[in-house]
């Protein structure tokens, strides 16, 4: 029985239950909603917003480095591509998937389930879920892109021989990340078992 | 493991004797597992109570030492790099603040946030909410919003992420020249454990119920 159909709404917070109708949680002073109804205009705005600061991140260089007398400008996948070159296959798939495989199945993932949810097709709310928490949880694993580039520029500071600078890339790419972290956050976890009352009658006794 | 019972009448249980799962919004008779046991979802398997005995004074213990270590791996030397007779060593702070031209500053501060000071104020906040809660005293002012403020941090607080990022780093200027280790690099190793041991100790459930009912607990 969900609290809804009890008349209740819960806060998704602490846990605790109130009568349907109750604005702010008495004991964490969370505000209650339902069903969070704007919860996927929210998550397609920050969506739209990651996916445009996606592209200049993939466009500009993300790192500069100096060597003696040459200069290299490297984006994310010129990067990976060149250490592939050198036999690096391990770091270089690394690096294409922390920074390309990853951060497009997110945009992939959300876009899948804020559409799912509206159409209440036949995807089992189990593995949905798991695509919701996958997301949570990798989200932010992006970050380590930005924070390699951050101490390989405070490192690599050798005046003459070797230095080397964050490029405009990393700035577009942290906001990128940033942006699906806050997509995936907005997304209202309780509408994927809403679309389909049937399924978890099954899994409760199981 | 157990698994809490479903609410079949709940005309007739008052509401604080009710636990509704936030994933999925599954409404729970509330049955508090014994210290050590878990209360799991029986519908999307979300862990939505787990006590443990002395976890309060565990927790606080482990952020002391977090704060002490933050604050002291920032400080300190945190890699060294030597090619050709040339050498730069960096702290932390350094590696965070090495984002200084232009939009790039704004980056430089957000680091700084994710690596060093939100996950300080996390554990200066979890402090002030649950010393009291341990003494058995009445909640600190403003304790609620303490808490809230904490949890809400929490996906923000990313020196997990650092740690690995600089293992990548490690690889790639490998070649280019020798690096060795400051203290703060293993300063920064257990810290990264101590938050990860802090996190599966942490009860949401539990200190929200004793912020809202001191005595009980």
């Amino acid at each position: 029985m969900t609290a809804r159909e009890a008349g209740l709404v819960a806060c998704t917070r602490c846990g605790r239950a109130w009568p349907l109708g109750t604005a702010d949680c008495g004991r964490c002073g969370a505000k209650l909603v339902s069903r969070d109804a704007h919860s996927l205009q929210r998550v397609w705005a920050l969506w739209i917003v990651g996916m445009m600061c996606y592209f200049p991140a993939n466009m500009y260089p993300m790192l500069l480095s100096r060597q003696l007398f040459s200069v290299d400008e490297s984006t994310i996948i010129g990067g990976a591509v060149d250490l592939a070159h050198h036999g690096a296959y391990g770091i270089a798939a690394i690096i294409l998937i922390a920074s390309v495989v990853i951060p497009l199945g997110k945009f992939w993932a959300i876009a899948f389930l804020a559409v799912s949810v509206r159409q209440h097709r036949g995807f089992a709310s189990h593995r949905r879920l798991l695509m919701y928490e996958v997301v949570e949880y990798i989200g932010r694993w992006s970050m380590i892109d930005i924070f390699v580039v951050a101490i390989l520029s405070a490192l690599v500071q050798l005046k003459g021989l070797a230095t080397i600078t964050p490029g405009p890339a990393a700035f577009f790419f942290a906001l990128s990340v940033i942006f699906t972290m806050l997509s995936a956050q907005a997304f209202d976890p309780r509408m994927i078992w809403d679309a389909q009352p049937n399924d978890n009658e099954a899994s409760d006794n199981g | 493991m157990s698994s809490m019972s479903e609410a079949v009448d709940l005309s007739h249980s008052p509401l604080e004797e009710l636990i509704v799962c936030p994933v999925c919004d599954a409404t729970y008779q509330l049955e508090r597992p014994k210290n050590g046991e878990r209360a799991v979802c029986t519908r999307c398997h979300k862990v939505l109570i787990a006590p443990r005995r002395k976890a309060g004074m565990q927790i606080i213990a482990v952020a002391v030492a977090v704060v002490v270590l933050i604050t002291a791996a920032s400080v300190f030397p945190f890699l060294q790099i030597s090619a050709a007779g040339r050498s730069n060593s960096v702290s932390i702070i350094d590696a965070a603040l090495s984002f200084t031209e232009g939009p790039l500053l704004v980056l430089a501060l957000m680091t700084a946030g994710f690596i060093l000071f939100v996950p300080l104020l996390r554990m200066l906040l979890t402090v002030y909410v649950l010393v009291p809660v341990v003494l058995d005293r009445p909640p600190a002012r403003h304790a609620i919003p303490a808490f809230r403020l904490s949890e809400a941090l929490r996906p923000w607080s990313m020196a997990e992420i650092f740690a690995l990022g600089c293992a990548v780093a490690l690889v790639k200027v490998a070649d280019l020249a020798t690096v060795s280790f400051g203290p703060a690099f293993w300063m920064f190793g257990v810290l990264v454990v101590l938050v990860i041991v802090q996190d599966s100790f942490m009860c949401k459930w539990s200190v929200w119920n004793s912020l809202e009912h001191p005595k009980r607990q």
